[in-house]
């Protein structure tokens, strides 16, 4: 028997079951990823697309963006990482959504496949739509929008801001350098001296004292607040329409987290545009957000109004979450977490992905994936618990 | 910067000083010097006593090689080096400065062509494989690299002489010039496409050898490079993936790759010494092989010291580079 592991060589260990690959399953994984990447880098990489083909509806005439269905996967050598996986929701004009999850749940996932920047060509949409609303009043399916015409909405309709201040700027070319560039390549008639006083009144904009003089800085030369504040404005510098923020404030102390989000409530409300903002905080969620998405494991699990999430969650993730936030009130000398850890992405169970941390798992939960359950025009949340339909004398019973 | 610049000179002087007291050391130390390799012809024929020999060691400075007798000799060669006279070459009997100055010239022109055409060809052949990476041309020229830089000089020489000058007769065997013909004295044209057509082999294989380990380095640097998050902000920005590659990507990679590639310029001048004597090409490298065969220790000194002096060079110049391409490194 131990020879024959020999052929076995990778464990993947899922929550019912372990997986192991042979070499004869590794080659069939490889061959098969290669046909599927190599079809969806074609689709991308075509030229003269009638624009018929990627114009669309919005759903609601009030939303910048919505995801419908979106399933983002990538096509890894041990086998498909499902990262997001059927989720749907909106980002409706002026108001600030927030993503919530664990590390690796897809919230980043989702948001790079708006931009249509997933790490190609391993991680590909593979199903679902992006409708998004230009300003000129044009919907976009993103899914199916080609790279040259990607390249005018990237940077200029929906700008982004990463985790990372400290390396999310080159550090070779000056700021002024790296501001101008966006404003010279998106905005019409733009010289190199306008493209300067734009960039300074960004700056600006920001609260960097002294602009001009940052203008010419490197980015080594400034703090990590500094330079997430020069990430925002970089981002701002094009009027978008919807801003990403992935996880700003994560690595910056405090104090600087404070200042951030206060700028970017402000900078909300002077162009009267989106923002998606990405996070594990729930304090930063509490804080900003007017609605809130929980993903878990690439899916959604709950959504609703930052006041429905967090006066009446629903879902038992959703409630450990909330239990698990630190707050003055409660003298516990222990934080609540959460059992267990996130299941392996690439052997997901068919039932509820949460099943084995749940402390409220039932029987029903074993069997398919529940339907997102509507208690609100706005609040759903994808539990059992609440699908009266679906349980069993039994279950009610343990309640 | 100035005392920066002074603190690594003070330094070289000491490399130079324990470099140059070493090799003196080992080559004095060889077991047949200068004098038995001229002499042991005549003196089994008995056309030379043991005396006579002992007499011509004598008067070369070859005779005590105790270890006191080295070093007061070392000390002697040292004066004379810091004067600027590296004395004088047994084996070429003329200066030693002057043997160099003849013939670095050849062997820099066979290693700056071949220097360029390696940056001309490596770099752009490693970026376009990064840009590709797993595809069919990152494997192909991967594999050619790899072989490239795995294969011995001599071996490659062999190969290519044996195709390109025995079976198909294009390329001339070995030499400078072509010993058959006679040019007028005023055909420098002639003369010089003549030596141009020499030298085509040395040099294909010189790039042959280096261009691998550019394309190799270059691809590596790039990949590192274009996982960064600054790159995944320029995409974001809505750049080109053109200027994303070539701008932005490339502008970092470039950091490592000039100090590098700067780091070697001053080495150019040392010769190729495998190539060269394959390819019988009288470059300096070729010179000092045979004058360390023949044990002419002033031109083996000179030449090393040379070398050590390059080296040296090199180093500073890309420190100096990294400073000038990298704004975050500032020299002190």
């Amino acid at each position: 028997m131990g020879l024959l592991n020999i052929f076995k060589r990778k464990k993947i260990e899922g929550i019912d079951n372990t997986m192991y690959l042979t070499l004869r399953d590794e080659r069939r994984i490889s061959k098969e990823n290669n046909k599927i990447i190599k079809y969806y880098e074609r689709m991308k990489a075509r030229k003269n697309v009638p624009e018929e083909e990627y114009l669309t509806q919005m759903r609601d005439p009030n939303n910048v963006v919505e995801f419908e269905n979106l399933h983002t996967y990538f096509f890894t050598d041990v086998g498909t990482v499902k990262s997001v996986n059927g989720v749907s929701f909106d980002v409706p004009q002026g108001k600030i959504v927030g993503i919530v999850g664990e590390s690796g749940c897809g919230k980043s996932v989702t948001s790079l496949s708006l931009m249509q920047l997933v790490q190609a060509p391993t991680g590909q949409i593979v199903e679902g739509s992006i409708r998004y609303k230009a300003n000129d009043g044009k919907c976009y399916e993103i899914t199916k929008v080609p790279r040259d015409k990607m390249l005018k909405i990237r940077g200029k309709d929906i700008s982004m801001i990463f985790q990372e201040p400290m390396t999310s700027l080159n550090p070779v070319f000056r700021i002024g350098e790296q501001m101008d560039e966006v404003v010279l390549l998106h905005e019409d008639g733009m010289t190199p001296e306008s493209a300067k006083k734009r960039s300074i009144e960004m700056l600006r904009l920001v609260g960097i004292a002294m602009p001009e003089k940052i203008y010419s800085k490197y980015p080594h030369e400034l703090s990590g607040g500094m330079r997430q504040r020069v990430m925002i404005a970089m981002a701002l510098s094009c009027n978008p329409r919807l801003i990403i923020a992935d996880e700003p404030t994560t690595a910056l102390d405090v104090t600087i987290q404070a200042q951030i989000l206060e700028l970017l409530r402000e900078i909300k409300e002077k162009i009267n545009g989106s923002i998606m903002l990405i996070t594990h905080d729930l304090g930063v969620i509490a804080e900003m957000a007017d609605l809130v998405v929980v993903m878990y494991a690439g899916r959604i699990i709950e959504k609703g109004t930052v006041r429905e999430i967090f006066h009446s969650p629903k879902h038992p993730y959703t409630i450990g979450l909330m239990k698990s936030k630190p707050s003055g009130k409660t003298t516990d000398d222990r934080l609540f977490s959460i059992k267990g850890q996130v299941p392996n992405p690439i052997n997901m169970p068919d039932h509820c992905y949460f099943y084995n941390r749940c402390d409220r798992a039932m029987e029903v939960c074993l069997g398919e994936y529940p339907k997102l359950i509507q208690f609100s025009p706005t609040h759903f949340a994808a539990c059992y618990l609440y699908d009266e339909s679906r349980l069993s004398g039994d279950d009610l019973a343990k309640e | 910067m100035l005392k920066y610049l002074l603190k690594r000179l003070g330094l070289a002087i000491i490399i130079l000083l324990g470099a140059s007291a070493l090799i003196y050391l080992l080559s004095m130390l060889m077991p047949a010097d200068y004098i038995d390799n001229q002499t042991s012809a005549a003196l089994q024929s008995g056309a030379m006593t043991m005396e006579d020999v002992m007499r011509l060691k004598e008067l070369y400075g070859l005779a005590d090689k105790s270890i006191g007798g080295i070093a007061k000799s070392y000390i002697t060669w040292l004066k004379s080096t810091v004067s600027g006279d590296l004395g004088f070459s047994f084996l070429y009997g003329k200066p030693v400065t002057t043997v160099l100055s003849e013939y670095i010239w050849i062997s820099f022109m066979i290693a700056f062509i071949s220097y360029i055409l390696q940056i001309i060809i490596g770099i752009p052949m490693g970026i376009k494989a990064s840009v590709s990476q797993y595809s069919a041309y990152d494997y192909t020229v991967s594999v050619f690299a790899m072989m490239g830089t795995a294969l011995p000089s001599f071996f490659l020489s062999a190969l290519l002489m044996n195709v390109f000058a025995i079976k198909l007769g294009i390329f001339p065997l070995q030499g400078l010039t072509t010993a058959t013909t006679v040019f007028a004295p005023d055909a420098h044209l002639q003369i010089l496409l003549d030596k141009v057509w020499h030298l085509v082999l040395p040099i294909t294989v010189l790039t042959l050898l280096n261009v691998g380990g550019t394309m190799k380095f270059t691809r590596t640097n790039m990949l590192e490079v274009l996982n960064s998050d600054y790159i995944r902000t320029a995409r974001a920005k809505g750049l080109s993936e053109k200027v994303v590659t070539y701008k932005h990507a490339f502008r970092n990679t470039m950091i490592p790759l000039v100090t590098s590639l700067s780091g070697m310029l001053p080495g150019l001048f040392g010769g190729a010494m495998i190539t060269e004597t394959v390819f019988a090409i009288p470059g300096i490298g070729y010179m000092a092989l045979r004058a360390t065969r023949q044990g002419d220790i002033p031109f083996i000194m000179g030449y090393n010291m040379f070398l050590a002096a390059l080296t040296v060079a090199g180093m500073l110049i890309s420190d100096i580079m990294y400073m000038v391409v990298d704004p975050r490194v500032k020299l002190s």
